[in-house]
């Protein structure tokens, strides 16, 4: 029963005007919390120690860990709403995976640009052909394939609709990322935090760590709704100045 | 289906279907670039299999977006759509098509081309059997960015850019088997087994996505 009450719920988001309303209700909680837990991350990322063989550069971690795994999050979530879209036709996963795609070039490019800026002073160049870094690379060149596909046709849902099924199968690459380290000898580093046995990092650099990697996800989420409000509200101002353009054509 | 792949090859063949173009532009692409390295025979035959691979690529992504598009233009796309085999074997035989008209020429190219490049024997080979065993997996990745971009008026380009960050996976496991067959401690059988796999599973996965994508690319 409470699976069928759930459903009902799910679909009753179809009606944009009702997902608006939710929206509006949850936007500022979801802000503040973002904001508090980014003051909280970023004070701790700044007043604990740093490592002894790496120094202050330790600090780039906090930054660069959250949002590469956000830029897989994004992918993951794009791909759950392509489904959604491909199998329920459901209009909001449409919006969703359009919405998130800028977000998810965005998190893929701080990920590579602190990735780089760290590598600097710890293997000694900005950038390396390993299998993570070149990997997560294409991962950024297929979001901005598909905000190329999503701006080169006009008809929002069949945009929807073709993008959802290049989404599905570009999510090959999303295991290719994860376990690349694992695959290849890289220069990359080995998972540390999410392991079997355990995190293997020292618990004053775990903290902070999953502190700011909740905040980015809070922030993910906020920014991802309000790009899909965003986008129901461009759709809606496209659809009256449709009709208005309709109606001076009728009485002139 | 044995008709829809002979008329496929015969339209590709004959004047205008531009099959020989790709050949064409793959023996260019490798043409230029002794012009931009300059005429260093040890240097060209040590970065020959990956520039031979590269051309390869190149070529194959220039000949996709004639996959779907004559097709869409004469209306003969809609029939596809609407008969009674599953569209993902009519997808799946199309794509064969292609390859045998635009993949194999390339394949059958590559030696004559690996000379140019001052490669040694065992690497023309291996690169000759690196390309025809990756060369089918560019064509079924290529397949999904065809049927995606079919609806757009100028979709070449577009189709290059969604197909190559997903063909580069191909790249690295042919040039690497390439590589292989030629300096000693790498062994040869591990990334080839890999391209092979890689092939095999576009094999299965393109056509489905093209499919997908043809259905909804119609309105």
């Amino acid at each position: 029963m409470t699976e069928s009450l759930a459903i009902t719920k799910f679909s009753d988001l179809a009606n944009p005007t009702r997902f608006l309303a939710l929206v509006a209700r949850l936007l500022p909680w979801m802000a503040c919390l973002t904001a508090g837990l980014f003051a909280v991350g970023l004070y701790l990322s700044f007043t604990t120690e740093g490592d002894y063989q790496q120094g202050e550069t330790v600090r780039i971690m906090y930054v660069h860990v959250p949002a590469a795994w956000l830029s897989m999050m994004c992918y993951s979530v794009m791909a759950l709403s392509a489904i959604g879209t491909l199998v329920w036709r459901h209009p909001l996963a449409d919006v969703s995976h359009k919405a998130a795609a800028p977000l998810g070039a965005a998190f893929t490019l701080i990920a590579l640009a602190t990735g780089s800026l760290w590598g600097k002073p710890m293997w000694g160049t900005w950038w390396v052909w390993d299998a993570r870094l070149t990997s997560v690379f294409i991962l950024f060149l297929m979001y901005l394939g598909l905000i190329a596909l999503n701006r080169a046709l006009d008809d929002p849902s069949r945009a929807a609709r073709l993008s959802a099924v290049l989404i599905l199968v570009g999510f090959v690459n999303i295991p290719i990322i994860k376990f690349s380290v694992d695959w290849w000898n890289t220069l990359h580093q080995p998972a540390s935090v999410v392991r079997l046995d355990g995190p293997t990092i020292a618990p004053e650099f775990l903290v902070p760590l999953l502190v700011m990697a909740l905040a980015f996800t809070l922030l993910f989420f906020t920014l991802h709704l309000m790009a899909m409000r965003n986008e129901i509200w461009r759709r809606r101002v496209g659809a009256q100045r449709r009709m208005a353009a309709r109606m001076a054509g009728r009485e002139a | 289906m044995m008709a829809l792949l002979l008329r496929d090859l015969k339209l590709s063949v004959r004047a205008g279907g531009g099959a020989l173009i790709g050949v064409l532009f793959f023996m260019t692409v490798v043409a230029v670039i002794p012009f931009g390295v300059g005429p260093d025979l040890n240097l060209l035959s040590r970065i020959g299999p990956a520039i031979v691979w590269i051309g390869a690529l190149l070529s194959a992504l220039l000949g996709l977006d004639r996959l779907f598009q004559t097709e869409r233009e004469d209306g003969s796309l809609d029939l596809i759509l609407m008969q009674e085999h599953p569209l993902v074997l009519t997808v799946l035989v199309k794509c064969l098509a292609h390859w045998l008209a635009n993949g194999l020429p390339l394949v059958i190219a590559s030696p004559l081309l690996g000379l140019f490049m001052n490669m040694s024997e065992t690497a023309i080979g291996a690169v000759a059997l690196t390309l025809l065993v990756g060369s089918p997996a560019l064509t079924f990745i290529g397949a999904v960015g065809a049927a995606v971009a079919v609806a757009l008026p100028r979709g070449g380009l577009l189709v290059s850019i969604l197909v190559l960050p997903l063909a580069v996976p191909v790249l690295i496991f042919g040039v690497s088997a390439s590589y292989a067959a030629v300096e000693d401690p790498a062994p040869f059988m591990p990334p080839f087994l890999m391209l092979s796999a890689i092939t095999m599973f576009f094999a299965v996965l393109g056509p489905v996505g093209a499919a997908l994508a043809l259905r909804n690319a119609g309105d």
